[in-house]
């Protein structure tokens, strides 16, 4: 056999190995949470409140992680979306093409997206100190707003950059208003926005470092902005350091409840990209 | 009299009339007083070397200039009788009388069907009934309705470059223009789909003023009745085709003809 063609091979085995390891490594972790996981999962779990004694092995859920987690990742995604949107339309449709400034601000997401989220969480720790908060929903929402805003705009970004030039001109000289052509560039751009909004959501729910310090701890469902809120994340961290036996099992209950979330949020993207791409150009 | 103004009238309706028209994008000079006037029911070509202001003309005359702030647009051009660039002219009417069909086609991202009707709603039109006659109107009188039957209601996305551009045209139809403008719409096709557009630019001259930009001189020779040429932002010759290609008059034209430049 010639050389080139052991190189061929060579690099064929080296391929599918990576796919494998990859493949495995997934269906590794999925399989351990779900299979420590699932025979301390009950009903109670997922919707009673931690009773005393919960991190013990007394009775009890987490309902107040869940909630609290939801409850960030509304609120931040909020606040990353009024600030995406805009700042995405104006570096693609009133800047010229990679200009300049453009550029600039896409690396600068590029660094904000590398930052790790422990850094997040110390600049958000800062931040209310510095302007009074307490640990609290509205600091969690606020640190976590900051963690996923770069992914939200350089994934939506990317699909902007994509949409045909000539679309614009082609809805204007048919006598489109303004208003009548950003219907149909928005249509157009639904499914990034969408896979944007579940990727930076995916992200966002799962860290635990960045509201380690910003949204405190509570065994209670948090009913104004100023109180503090549980999360999933933190929720397994603290369960998981329990010497109970029971407890740490319960962690792993919580790991399941949060992966079959994040599992959710990616199946839904992709079934909305695909929807939503039907009719795209 | 009352009749020769009435016969006036007659002859400028359905005309487009350009009158010491420039046009400047930032310092530069791109249309230098363009004085041209388009008769009716006629395929007029504007032919010339790239960067001359054929595009740039073409866009004057349905106002897509209108959202660049670069371009400053002094002169006037009358559109039946009116001049598009008088401040009390809405731009969306002047847009809704011309049909433009770009370089490469731009299908909207809808369906086959949705992308003809779009222009009939935005512009108003809500009965069903009439949205359904007017699509099948006009993907017929392009030749697609045919082709495409079975699958209207699938994306426009899946047509070949052809058909979409054939589907550009019967979208452009949709909104009952009376001028069709043709921005070298058959530059990014191939000699089957182009010979199909140019058939129908020819059938369309019936009903409709024809306007292209082309780059081919072939195709000129083809279809046109009317001849542009422009060169560096002028024109330098202008006149119906048989004399335009037999007998230029002008020094340059006769070497673009040649094809000394192009």
């Amino acid at each position: 056999m010639r050389i080139i063609e052991y190189e061929e091979k060579v690099f064929k085995v080296i391929m599918i190995g990576a796919a494998m390891i990859i493949l495995g490594v997934l269906l590794y972790i999925i399989g351990t949470v779900f299979f420590k996981g699932l025979p301390s999962l009950s009903w109670d779990m997922i919707t009673k409140l931690p009773g005393g004694g919960f991190y013990l092995g007394k009775e009890g859920g987490i309902v107040n992680a869940i909630v609290g987690s939801i409850y960030i990742i509304i609120g931040s995604l909020v606040i990353s979306l009024i600030l995406s949107v805009p700042l995405v339309m104006y570096i693609n449709f009133f800047l010229a093409r990679d200009s300049m400034f453009s550029n600039i601000i896409r690396f600068a997401l590029d660094i904000l997206f590398g930052i790790p989220s422990i850094v997040y969480g110390a600049f958000g720790f800062a931040l209310m100190v510095y302007l009074g908060i307490r640990a609290s929903l509205f600091g969690g929402i606020i640190t976590v707003g900051m963690l996923i805003m770069p992914i939200m705009m350089r994934s939506f970004d990317e699909v902007t950059r994509l949409l045909p030039r000539d679309l614009p001109d082609a809805l204007l000289s048919l006598g489109a208003t303004k208003y009548e052509m950003s219907k149909v560039i928005l249509r157009q751009l639904m499914p990034g926005l969408v896979s944007a909004i579940l990727l930076a959501v995916g992200r966002g729910i799962g860290d635990a470092a960045t509201v380690l310090f910003t949204a405190g701890y509570t065994d209670n469902i948090p009913v104004s902005l100023n109180q503090p809120a549980a999360t999933l994340p933190l929720a397994i961290f603290f369960q998981l350091g329990s010497p109970v036996a029971e407890v740490q099992n319960r962690a792993y209950a919580s790991a399941v409840v949060l992966t079959v979330m994040i599992l959710i949020l990616s199946f839904s993207a992709r079934y909305f990209s695909s929807k939503f791409s039907k009719n795209k150009i | 009299m009352n009749s020769t103004a009435s016969m006036e009238k007659e002859m400028n309706d359905h005309t487009i009339r350009i009158e010491n028209l420039d046009v400047y994008i930032d310092s530069q000079h791109i249309l230098k007083d363009i004085n041209l006037s388009i008769p009716e029911k006629s395929i007029t070509c504007i032919i010339g070397p790239s960067g001359c202001g054929k595009t740039t003309l073409l866009k004057t005359l349905n106002r897509m200039h209108d959202d660049i702030p670069e371009v400053k647009i002094t002169g006037k051009v009358y559109i039946d009788d009116l001049n598009i660039y008088d401040k009390v002219v809405n731009v969306i009417d002047t847009r809704k009388k011309m049909g433009l069909l770009a370089q490469r086609p731009c299908p909207l991202p809808m369906s086959i069907f949705d992308n003809v009707a779009y222009g009939p709603r935005i512009h108003g039109i809500r009965k069903r009934k009439i949205i359904n006659q007017t699509v099948i109107k006009y993907l017929q009188y392009v030749g697609l309705w045919d082709e495409v039957r079975g699958r209207v209601h699938t994306s426009a996305s899946r047509l070949s470059i052809g058909q979409q551009q054939r589907l550009c045209l019967a979208r452009g139809l949709a909104i009952e223009p009376e001028y069709i403008l043709g921005d070298e719409a058959t530059s990014s096709l191939d000699p089957h789909s182009t010979k199909k557009i140019e058939e129908l630019f020819i059938k369309l001259k019936e009903k409709y003023t024809v306007i292209l930009v082309t780059h081919t001189l072939r195709q000129a020779r083809r279809i046109a009745d009317y001849l542009v040429f422009m060169y560096l932002g002028e024109i330098v010759e202008s006149g119906p085709a048989g004399e335009f290609f037999n007998n230029p008059k002008k020094q340059l034209t006769r070497e673009y003809l040649s094809g000394s430049f192009s």
